[in-house]
């Protein structure tokens, strides 16, 4: 039989406050001190009261207008009560039926194919501390209790692992893109389960049970998870056993999920409001005043591209996917364009913004990533690329001698005409010279000439060989190919 | 009416052990309470909105400033075990 799968996830984004959701103690993850971050209220004194960060609200509602979210006229904070030592309260102040973010919708392009995904909701909660167990003992560090979170439920809308991950990607970028978070899985900014079963393909009801898959600390390991899911539920369901409803912890390293006990179900979180937090009151101007905030978004970014530079979608999204990037592209790109304004020239923008891209994409992120570096925090500026671009653009440069010129520009920020000239690798396009080399290799090459007019073709490929040679690799390699195709005719 | 197996979970859920004989004590606590409950959800509440706070407070937030100079080490001054700047619990899994 043929299933169809039925995925959703829940997204947890650390939100980049100073402080955290309810008191003042610092939100820093790079923190290395354990319980250096505490103060009286996230290590749950007596008599301490929680305070809402006004930031982290701002924060979430930023995302819930990005993710075409309503925001409610009212909101307001629960206690999630259960006893575990990463939360001392005993409960953790989470949001259960009026959360700060309502339904929204995401668009997810997946093999030309755009499907709309449904959000159920966003709600701000507070995160756990940090449990390591050793021996009989478990250490506990608070420095991440009580940093905010913004968590993001959608409905099961996913069909394929691949269309989840690239929701997660969407959200890392639109999140980003907003300054909210740095949201690097690695580090755990963002963290995702997922839930996933199958119904018979055609069918369009929920099927009787959900798998939930936990651990999920890469975007690799959320499709893999999905993907291993899939084959475990179908291989099931074919030998005719049941399925039932369960909480599956993901193995990154034996790439199989395993069944967790889990701690609690949700009736028994008994939810109540949040006697020590007034409720939150969203009047519809100030909402409005956010959403004129919101910057231009991945999505429009990349759309903007591919209609602006004639991009190819998949060079877009490449761009869209690391804001630095897209960026620095885009100053590239309005360099070359006012050069070739200012020089009163021919500019095909779509030529330039490709080449623009093949470079930045390729050679100039590959030296980033051995430096592990943004192209803003590189030696090559913007304009400089720019300038290299415009030189094998008009072959003063060959492709050879700019990737070399890049190299000494990364490790040395020169200008490319500098780097070039010291280097001795500038590109002779002049002629004259050309052609003087030209007919010195024909008279040395008479044979060669002879078999060449007697319908060798592929001898004109030798003879621009020996005039590269002669030149030690600095002749403009088509000016050469054309002045010896002149004289041969 | 409530069970003492209901009474028994609860417990286990808010991590306190109980005696046999605690489980009956609780159980005719815990009915009285909500006994009482039962009296509240007679009062006519037509055309009441439901309430979730009761200060009648609106918006009340803090900028988001942070302290740097916190009370961390009086604090862990105070806890009973620690190892290194960790807190020490008995083990949880
Ligand atoms: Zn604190």
């Amino acid at each position: 039989m043929n299933y169809e799968p039925v995925i959703g996830l829940e997204i947890h984004v650390q939100l980049k406050t100073r402080s955290k959701m309810f008191c003042a103690s610092p939100n820093n993850p790079d923190e290395t001190e354990p319980n250096r971050n505490i103060c009286e209220v996230c290590t749950a004194q007596p008599g301490s009261m929680p305070v809402i960060n006004k930031e982290a609200v701002h924060m979430a509602i930023l995302v819930g207008l990005a993710l075409g979210c309503e925001i409610p006229e009212y909101s307001k904070f629960d206690r999630k009560n259960y006893f575990y030592p990463d939360l001392p309260k005993g409960y953790q102040i989470s949001q259960f039926d009026q959360p700060i973010c309502g339904a929204g919708i995401q668009v997810v392009e997946y093999e030309g194919k755009k499907r709309p995904i449904r959000i159920t909701r966003a709600h701000l909660e507070e995160d756990a501390g940090k449990l390591i167990h050793e021996g009989s003992t478990t250490l506990v560090d608070l420095n991440r209790a009580g940093v905010p979170l913004l968590e993001t439920v959608t409905e099961p809308d996913f069909r394929t692992p691949a269309e989840a991950k690239i929701f997660l990607q969407n959200l890392r970028n639109i999140v980003r893109y907003l300054g909210v978070s740095d949201a690097d899985m690695e580090k755990g900014h963002m963290r995702c389960d997922a839930n996933i079963s199958l119904r018979p393909a055609g069918s369009q009801d929920l099927p009787p049970y959900k798998i939930e898959v936990k651990n999920l600390n890469s975007f690799k390991s959320v499709e893999a998870a999905l993907n291993y899911e899939i084959k475990r539920q179908s291989e099931m369901q074919e030998s005719g056993e049941k399925l039932t409803s369960q909480t599956r912890g993901w193995d990154d390293s034996k790439g199989i999920t395993v069944e967790q006990r889990t701690k609690e179900q949700a009736h028994d979180y008994r939810y109540f409001p949040e006697p020590d937090l007034p409720i939150m009151h969203f009047i519809r101007g100030d909402v409005e005043k956010i959403r004129a905030e919101l910057p231009e978004l991945p999505a429009q970014k990349e759309e903007r591209f591919i209609s602006e530079f004639s991009l190819q979608d998949r060079d877009a999204g490449v761009l869209v996917n690391d804001k630095n990037l897209a960026a620095y592209f885009e100053e590239v790109v309005s360099e070359l364009e006012e050069w070739f304004k200012e020089e009163r020239l021919e500019a095909d923008i779509a030529k330039l913004a490709k080449m623009a891209y093949n470079w930045i994409s390729g050679d100039l992120q590959a030296l980033l990533k051995i430096e592990g570096i943004d192209p803003q925090n590189s030696r090559i500026t913007a304009e400089n690329l720019a300038e290299l671009i415009k030189m094998i653009h008009q072959g003063q440069v060959s492709t050879t001698a700019a990737k070399r010129i890049l190299e000494v520009m990364f490790e040395t920020g020169g200008d490319p005409s500098h780097v070039a000239a010291d280097e001795g690798l500038s590109q002779v396009s002049d002629e004259v010279a050309i052609t003087a080399v030209v007919d010195k290799v024909i008279a040395k090459n008479a044979n060669v000439v002879a078999d060449y007019k007697g319908g060798k073709k592929q001898a004109l490929g030798f003879l621009v060989g020996k005039i590269m040679a002669e030149m030690k690799g600095k002749a403009n390699p088509q000016v050469a190919s054309r002045l010896l195709e002149e004289k041969l005719h | 009416m409530i069970t003492q197996e209901e009474v028994a979970y609860i417990a286990k859920l808010a991590r306190i052990e109980l005696k046999q004989e605690e489980l009956e004590k609780y159980r005719i606590d815990l009915n009285k309470i909500l006994g009482y409950i039962e009296i509240l959800k007679t009062v006519d509440t037509t055309g009441v909105e439901p309430l979730a706070q009761v200060t009648g407070l609106e918006n009340i937030f803090r900028s988001d400033e942070a302290e740097e100079q916190g009370i961390a080490d009086d604090i862990l001054q105070n806890i009973s075990e620690t190892s290194g700047r960790f807190i020490r619990v008995k083990k949880v899994l």
